[in-house]
Order: structure tokens, then C-alpha cells, then sequence
């Protein structure tokens, strides 16, 4: 059954481009896939192991800088008569540097800020996004800050001589993201199902009960952060080279809020979860455009609905759903031996 | 100067932080508020300077309490990134409906200190900021008495070393939280009244402004306002230091990686011995 309707879903969404030729819809649902393969990285760290990150986005960003310069290539002074030189090079490439990257950082990051818990560990990412935002837009010579980096070259897949294809325009691009999502998903469903995840899943519970236990803490929070964070810098690359421009905007806080606002109303921990407010909050933002609705109300509607998402629903939608169908299943039954006389 | 706002915001802060456990995300909100009370009252109203600065404050003081009210008290033993959540979406919503109450458009505010500075020996000195200096001084003076001298600030006190224990002393622990909260938001509100005149106004004043204050926090570690008052001062120092010696641009980045290396080497804060964390 699940199968059934995991393949059906599946179908629908390769389907997509078949029938929908509108290039602006298209667009929207890239958009609000490379959103959702990011929330469902931030939903490793948040949901799984219980940490709220909200310096999410600088993974994202960092995998978008990081694909751009690597396939732009530069040329950068790291001390007054140090120059590191780098040629452009093929966008698949950059892609992988901008995982590797990303994820290294993510350890760095995890090393560093799995000291502190709680509110400890919100600010201390929050900060280390500002500081990778402030070094974008003030590092001129390596990103052009707010210059913004242009002309990114789209993913070119080749066999010398045997075929070339590049990722332009919308439909390519919606199934590399489709493609790119899948692959997402299955690593950290694989993760999640694995004795790493069961691991992370015990932190969360109970930290004190889980180390005496002897789960190592740091080891299974870092291992998370990585894999979180370089799944994030490979949305983050997407990004890149699908919109071709990236400016030190991308690190705004706000993204991060939209991360975990499509988390934590999906349902966080849930593997489906993400997936669901991915979807709702990529797509709700057109929905409003549609009905001329200034951007400021419409964010303000998202600060109300988190406050009473969070209020009425703390787990989410999907396990709310979920809890709704076994109520129903588990239900049905017992009414059918109320009808019968005994 | 910017060391007593920092050291305001930061009181108001870690007073919330350190006795309700509660990350307030609205902070930065209340600061911009405040400033924005400032530019309707002095410049749209045309009242007094001083009355509007006084109302300003009074009125973040109240909105601080509206949102304990509504918001917080439900939450009450919820856990802390339930909290957080909320307080991340009333940060949204609030940021947003200032946008667009005001628009994005920067506002100033006129001040009815003389332009020529003070001089004194080598320094000059803006009558303006001598003020905003001298008042946040005052209210950080006043903040400590209140919470050093009153029953109230002893119930708040006890409530900070332990909240099932004084609520059994019978403190009314409803009322210790709608004020620490209103407190807070009142130095908040203040902060942003006073350097509203001196800079600009603009909707998205409030998110440095938190993240600083933050920073203070940290670096006075948790509840404490001796802490928090030398915390922002020192962050002040620090980011001359870093805008002089390194580069203008990562001015407000010295307080971020500030926070860092404070939680790498010292997570309980610099002048802090309580062993708390998170």
C-alpha cells in the first residue's frame, strides 16, 4: 500500500512536464524542489537528532559559492604575494567539490558547536551563517561580493565523441532536481533506518540515557551534520547552476526560517514530513501572488500559521495524518462489531 | 555608547533568557519598535523629545507584556525549541507587519541636541550620544536596582535559581514572568528609542540588533547584569577594534565570531559560575 502509493507519486511527479507546459509553473516546482531537498537535509539535524540548526542556509550557500567558483574558476591573493589560480572546470565537478566542501564545513561546524546544546547551539549557528554571509559580501576578490557572481555555467554531462548533453532550460532542469531529490531521499532514508539513525534518534530522546547506553554523542551528531550539510550544499549547487547568478543574499536568515518552517509543519522527523511542506510553502507563495497579496502579509501569515502550526500541531502534518489513518483503521473495525446484535 | 545600548539590550535580554528560559526572538523586534514609537511620536505627533522617549519605552513595556500574555504563557514547561518556534514566527509576523505599517523606506528623527560637539581636551564628543550614553547608563542602574533591591527582583531571583522551589515559597510565578518579560522588552524598546534618532529607522534594524544582543549574552553568560553590561560594552570595544584594525566590512562580524570562540573556550560564559548549559 505505502508502495503503491510512494511509486504513484513517483509517476505523478515525472509526469509533471508531460502536461504542464507552462514554463513559469515549472519553474516554481524547481524552485521549490531544490527548497525541499534542503529542508529535508535540515530535517536530519532537526528531526532526527533533535538539534535546531538555523545556520542551515550556510551549507546552501556555501554548496552554491563553492560549484560557481569551482566552474567560473578564480584567482585569489591568500596572502599579498600568494596567488591560488584555479581554471575553470566542468560543472559535474563542481557539483561534487561543492558536496565535499559543504560537508567538511558541516564537520567543522558539528565539531565545534555539538559542545553547547539548547539555545547555546541556535545562536552559535546562527552566527556562523552571518559570519560565512559577511565574508561573501566583503571577500571581493574571491565571490565579487555584492557584485554577485553571473554567468554560472549550467551541468554539461559528456562522453567524448559519444553524446553531450547540457542542463538547460526548465524541463531538464526539473528532472535533474526530481533526480537529485530521489537520490536525497534514499541517503538519508538509508541513514535514518540504519543503526547510525537508530542511534540519532536515541540522542534525541534521552541524551544522558543514550550515553550511558554507549551511543558517542559527538560522533553520531557530527556524522549527521555532515551528510545534512552536504546534501544542503548540493541543493545549494543546483541552485547555482539552475539560476546562473549567486549573490551574498542567499545567505539571509530567512531562508533558514523557510527551511524550518516547511520542516516543522511537514512534520519533523518524519521522512515524508519535509517533502510535505516543501511543497506547501514552495508553492503557497505563488498561490498568494496569484491573489495580489502584498509579500509582507504573506509573511506575516507565515509567522502566524508557525505559531499555530506549532501550537495546535507540534509534530506536523504527516504524523498528524498518519495518527488520523491508524484512528480511522483501528476504528472501522470495532464499529462494524458495535452494528451486530449479539 | 553603542557599549550602553549593547548592554541594554543584552540586560533585557539574558533577564528573559536566565529566568524564563525562553530564547526571545522578539527582541530585535521591540528595539525597532521602540524606534518607531520615537519617529511617530516626535516626528509625526511633534512631541516633546523626552515625553516621546519616556512613552516609547512605556509602550514597549506594554507590548512585551501582550506578548508574555498570549503567546508565552500557554508554553508555559513546553520545551525550549517549542518556544523557540513560536517565538521565530511571532519574530516573522511582527517584522513584516512593521514593514508594513512603515514601509522600507529608512526614517529619521530629529534630535533637539545642538549639532556643535562637546569638546573636552582632545575628544569631542555629540551632545546626542552623551545623552543616549548618560540615559542608558541610568536605565541599566535602574534595571539592576529593581532586581537587586525590590521584592519583586528577589522573587525574580528565586525564580532563577529555581522555579518549583519558589513557586512552593509562594511566589506568583505568572506575575514574576510577565514582568521580567515586560521588563526586558522595555530596555528593548528603550535601546532602539534612544539610537533610533542617532542612526536611522528601518524595518530591518531589529535583526542585528538581537543577534548582538545575543552576543552579549553569551559573553556575560546567563542572567546576569553585571555580566551583560560589561559583555556590551566589550563587544563594542571589540568591534571598533576589529572595523579599525581589520576592515570596516566585518565590522558586525567580530561579535559573531566573538560568540564562537566564547563557546569553544568558556560555553558557560565569561563571567559566569553557574554550570548551565542550554
Amino acid at each position: 500500500m505505502k508502495r503503491l502509493a510512494t511509486a504513484a507519486f513517483l509517476a505523478f511527479l515525472f509526469s509533471i512536464p508531460l502536461w504542464v507546459s507552462s514554463l513559469y509553473v515549472l519553474h516554481v516546482l524547481i524552485i521549490t524542489g531544490i527548497f525541499t531537498i534542503a529542508a529535508m537535509s535540515l530535517n536530519l539535524l532537526l528531526g532526527y537528532t533533535g538539534q535546531l540548526s538555523l545556520g542551515h542556509v550556510a551549507f546552501f550557500g556555501i554548496g552554491a559559492y563553492v560549484s560557481s567558483l569551482v566552474s567560473l574558476g578564480f584567482a585569489v591573493h591568500l596572502a599579498p604575494d600568494w596567488l591560488v589560480t584555479l581554471d575553470p572546470q566542468p560543472v559535474w565537478l563542481a557539483i561534487i567539490w561543492a558536496i565535499a566542501i559543504s560537508g567538511f564545513c558541516g564537520w567543522a561546524i558539528g565539531r565545534i558547536s555539538f559542545k553547547v546544546r539548547g539555545a547555546y547551539f541556535v545562536i552559535v549557528t546562527i552566527s556562523f551563517a552571518e559570519v560565512v554571509r559577511l565574508v561573501a559580501l566583503n571577500w571581493d576578490e574571491l565571490t565579487q561580493g555584492p557584485m554577485a557572481l553571473n554567468n554560472i555555467p549550467p551541468l554539461t554531462l559528456s562522453i567524448p565523441g559519444l553524446f553531450e548533453f547540457s542542463f538547460i532550460g526548465k524541463v531538464p532542469n526539473y528532472y535533474l532536481v526530481l533526480m537529485a531529490a530521489i537520490i536525497a531521499y534514499v541517503v538519508i532514508a538509508r541513514l535514518v533506518n540504519s543503526q547510525a539513525g537508530r542511534a540519532m534518534i536515541a540522542l534525541r530522546e534521552n541524551e544522558p540515557l543514550a550515553t550511558s547506553v554507549g551511543i558517542e554523542v559527538t560522533r553520531y551528531l557530527v556524522l549527521s551534520a555532515v551528510v545534512s550539510a552536504a546534501i544542503a550544499g548540493m541543493a545549494g549547487a543546483l541552485y547555482a547552476q539552475y539560476v546562473q547568478i549567486v549573490d551574498p543574499n542567499i545567505f539571509l536568515f530567512i531562508y533558514t526560517v523557510t527551511m524550518v518552517i516547511m520542516v516543522v509543519v511537514g512534520g519533523k522527523g518524519t521522512l515524508a514530513g519535509p517533502i510535505v511542506g516543501g511543497l506547501i510553502f514552495g508553492l503557497l507563495p505563488e498561490a498568494l501572488r496569484s491573489l495580489e497579496i502584498r509579500p509582507e502579509l504573506q509573511w506575516v501569515a507565515y509567522g502566524v500559521l508557525m505559531i499555530v502550526i506549532v501550537s495546535i500541531l507540534p509534530s506536523g502534518i504527516v504524523p498528524a495524518l498518519a495518527r488520523w489513518w491508524t484512528d480511522r483503521a483501528a476504528r472501522a473495525p470495532s464499529q462494524r462489531d458495535q452494528q451486530t446484535p449479539a | 555608547m553603542l557599549g550602553g545600548i549593547y548592554a541594554l539590550l543584552g540586560i533585557g535580554l539574558t533577564l528573559i533568557f536566565g529566568i524564563m528560559r525562553v530564547v526571545n526572538f522578539t527582541h530585535g523586534e521591540l528595539y525597532s519598535f521602540g524606534a518607531y514609537m520615537m519617529f511617530m511620536f516626535v516626528m509625526l505627533l511633534h512631541l516633546n523629545f523626552f515625553l516621546s522617549l519616556a512613552l516609547a519605552m512605556a509602550l514597549g513595556v506594554a507590548l512585551g507584556a501582550v506578548i508574555e500574555f498570549v503567546l508565552l504563557r500557554k508554553l508555559r514547561g513546553a520545551d525550549i525549541d517549542t518556544t523557540m518556534l513560536v517565538m521565530i514566527g511571532a519574530w516573522i509576523a511582527m517584522q513584516n507587519l512593521e514593514q508594513l505599517a512603515w514601509s522600507g523606506v529608512a526614517k529619521s528623527i530629529k534630535t533637539p541636541f545642538r549639532s556643535t560637539p562637546l569638546v573636552l581636551g582632545g575628544l569631542s564628543v555629540a551632545w546626542s550620544r552623551l545623552f543616549v550614553f548618560g540615559v542608558a547608563l541610568a536605565l541599566i542602574a535602574g534595571a539592576d536596582a529593581v532586581v537587586d533591591r525590590t521584592r519583586l527582583g528577589r522573587a525574580m531571583r528565586a525564580t532563577f535559581q529555581d522555579s518549583a522551589a519558589a513557586r512552593l515559597m509562594g511566589v506568583d510565578i505568572d506575575r514574576v514572568y510577565l514582568s521580567t518579560f515586560a521588563l526586558g522588552s522595555g530596555l528593548a524598546a528603550a535601546a532602539g528609542a534612544l539610537l533610533g534618532p542617532i542612526f536611522v529607522v528601518t524595518p530591518g534594524m531589529g535583526d542585528l540588533a538581537a543577534l548582538k544582543a545575543f552576543a552579549v549574552v553569551i559573553l556575560g553568560g546567563l542572567g546576569s547584569i553585571a555580566g551583560a553590561t560589561i559583555g556590551g560594552f566589550l563587544l563594542a570595544f571589540i568591534e571598533e577594534m576589529g572595523a579599525g584594525y581589520v576592515s570596516s566590512g566585518y565590522r558586525d562580524a567580530m561579535g559573531f565570531l566573538l560568540i564562537i570562540l566564547v563557546l569553544i573556550v568558556r560555553p558557560t560564559g565569561l563571567f559566569s559560575r553557574k554550570e548551565r548549559i542550554g
